[in-house]
């Protein structure tokens, strides 16, 4: 009887083994990473110092808010977290404006233009993303297609620079992350009943008004979850900025980089990390709470 | 729409362009162990890493879906649905750091390499899986999975004959997704790597830093290549089974 107990029935089994792992290489890291920012960078290896502390029977707590105070105290870091919202947010705002038409145009087609659609926006992301990003080098480059062919043309006599700037960040970045947000508003679009819109435009409405007052309103959790999927990785990214922006584009995922892997100080890249987290944890929350939603309408 | 196709257009012009010159970079690519390595390890890694995030992921999605209330379900979901969105860098950094201190504390793992990009790779990857796999496991009818214990089959049973079957095409499916996604990793795979493991993406990414050689346009002709075909391979999978699925409903209604 007791020894039954001991042993882990299948269903607590089968929750048990996604569950730990999620909990051992997901949510016990940032307990680390909180831990590691309140420490002081030191030649070590590893190069930082503990937080606590056993000796003689004492338990010491050693917490370092100089890490903190030197974040809110250099500009540069200050800089860089405004940077990085501020391309998030374009970004996702020429994402919304690009993709809603596409994930509209897509959802209205018949279903064998479809298939052909959704397999052109998925395309271009099977391939390397490194390779689209270094593509785009060769296109925006001072010598690249863009220039090479309207000098041809004769529209400009100077190559326009375009490459290392924040345009080509834009370029980038939103080239990459359009299909996070055409797939949710897809999705979303696709069940939307066509009646609704027959009725409204029936009694009467334009166009216009049934997509504002129809169309947009019942997307709105595909518009959040796609803002959502492009806002918040956007803000920590990294790559693009390195490889198409200049020394204009101030983003934290490259300073957090930078610090960690230039610099060696652990201690401030997860205090870097851990602000980035707090900024973020209202988006991610709010992209939780549709997410839920959207499986509870669905089941 | 036409904007996405012209720049595939642009992007595979490009490095035809550049790599149609001769063959003598394939030759020097094919030459190059440390790359060679690095393309191994890749292979290795995205393999291993989407059979054992298939297997996660699926067993994830069951939970999600089937299993109605249990303590700790919605930490559950933010768990699953959190490396969705998460910054590299910050997914990256955190499990360095879990991996520093665990190697302190209990000695292991003892360097960072092929097992730690593994664990990192497939914490991300299950995600992935969950919601494709979660999607079908919903379509699906549940009635069958009844039938199957009413007459006497075990769950595990059920689960194997029954439920797998049904849903092997979203388990394909997110196996390429993650495929994809391990082999594309780079700032991930560049914390939780130790010196001496390098994986594809970090030579490609240190090369395209220092300036462009066709060596490495040589590699995303080939890299292209490859995935075209795999791309095309899924399509086909996918198109056939949709024809033979419809043939089905169409045996059952007449």
């Amino acid at each position: 009887m007791n020894l039954k107990k001991l042993i882990p029935s299948g269903r607590s089994l089968v929750i048990g083994i996604p569950y730990s792992w999620l909990a051992l290489f997901f949510m016990v890291p940032f307990a680390l990473v909180a831990k590691i920012s309140f420490s002081e960078a030191e030649i070590a290896i590893p190069p930082y110092t503990e937080v606590f502390r056993y000796v003689d029977e004492t338990l010491t707590i050693a917490l370092n808010l100089g890490n903190y105070i030197f974040l809110t105290g250099d500009d540069l870091y200050v800089a860089a977290y405004w940077g990085s919202i501020k391309i998030a947010f374009f970004s996702t705002l020429f994402c919304l404006l690009l993709g809603y038409p596409m994930a509209y145009a897509m959802a209205r087609a018949d279903d064998k233009m479809k298939t052909v659609l959704l397999l052109l926006v998925l395309l271009p992301s099977w391939t390397s993303f490194l390779i689209r990003i270094y593509a785009w080098i060769g296109i925006l480059k001072n010598n690249g297609l863009i220039n090479n062919l309207l000098m041809f043309v004769g529209v400009i006599d100077d190559p326009i620079i375009m490459l290392n700037t924040n345009f080509a960040v834009y370029v980038g970045i939103v080239y990459a992350y359009l299909p996070f947000m055409v797939l949710p508003l897809y999705a979303n679009l696709v069940k939307l009943d066509g009646s609704l819109l027959e009725a409204s435009s029936d009694l009467g409405a334009p166009p216009w008004k049934t997509f504002l007052t129809i169309t947009l309103p019942l997307s709105k959790a595909g518009i959040i979850a796609g803002s959502m999927l492009v806002f918040i990785p956007v803000v920590g990214e990294f790559v693009i900025p390195e490889l198409l922006g200049g020394p204009e584009t101030l983003m934290i995922g490259k300073v957090l980089w930078q610090e960690f892997f230039n610099n060696r100080d652990w201690p401030i890249a997860a205090a870097l990390a851990i602000v980035m987290l707090v900024l973020l944890s209202v988006p991610i929350a709010w992209f939780h709470h549709y997410q839920a939603k959207e499986m509870e309408a669905e089941s | 729409m036409l904007i996405l196709v012209i720049y595939s257009f642009n992007e595979s012009r490009l490095v035809t362009v550049w790599a149609g010159f001769s063959t003598k970079w394939y030759g020097e690519l094919f030459r190059d162990e440390q790359l060679m390595s690095a393309v191994w390890m890749s292979l290795r890694i995205a393999f291993t890493t989407s059979c054992m995030a298939v297997i996660l992921g699926t067993l994830a999605a069951f939970i999600m879906v089937r299993f109605r209330r249990f303590r700790g379900k919605t930490a559950f979901s933010s768990m699953m649905t959190a490396p969705l969105v998460m910054p590299d860098v910050i997914t990256g950094l955190s499990l360095l750091l879990l991996f520093v201190a665990m190697a302190q504390v209990v000695g292991w793992p003892a360097d960072r390499g092929f097992l730690t990009i593994w664990i990192a790779h497939t914490t991300f990857c299950m995600a992935y899986v969950a919601v494709v796999v979660s999607s079908r496991l919903r379509e699906m009818d549940i009635s069958i999975e009844e039938a199957a214990m009413d007459l006497g089959a075990t769950p595990m049973k059920t689960f194997f004959l029954i439920t797998i079957p049904v849903i092997a095409p979203a388990l394909v499916a997110g196996w390429l997704l993650s495929f994809t996604l391990s082999l594309d990793d780079l700032v991930i795979a560049s914390f939780v790597s130790g010196p001496g493991s390098t994986t594809l993406p970090m030579v490609v990414f240190s090369s395209v830093r220092l300036g462009v050689t066709p060596k490495i346009n040589a590699l995303a002709t080939l890299i292209i290549l490859a995935v075209s075909l795999a791309a095309f391979f899924a399509w086909y999978i996918a198109h056939r089974n949709e024809k033979r699925q419809r043939q089905n409903a169409s045996n059952y209604s007449e």
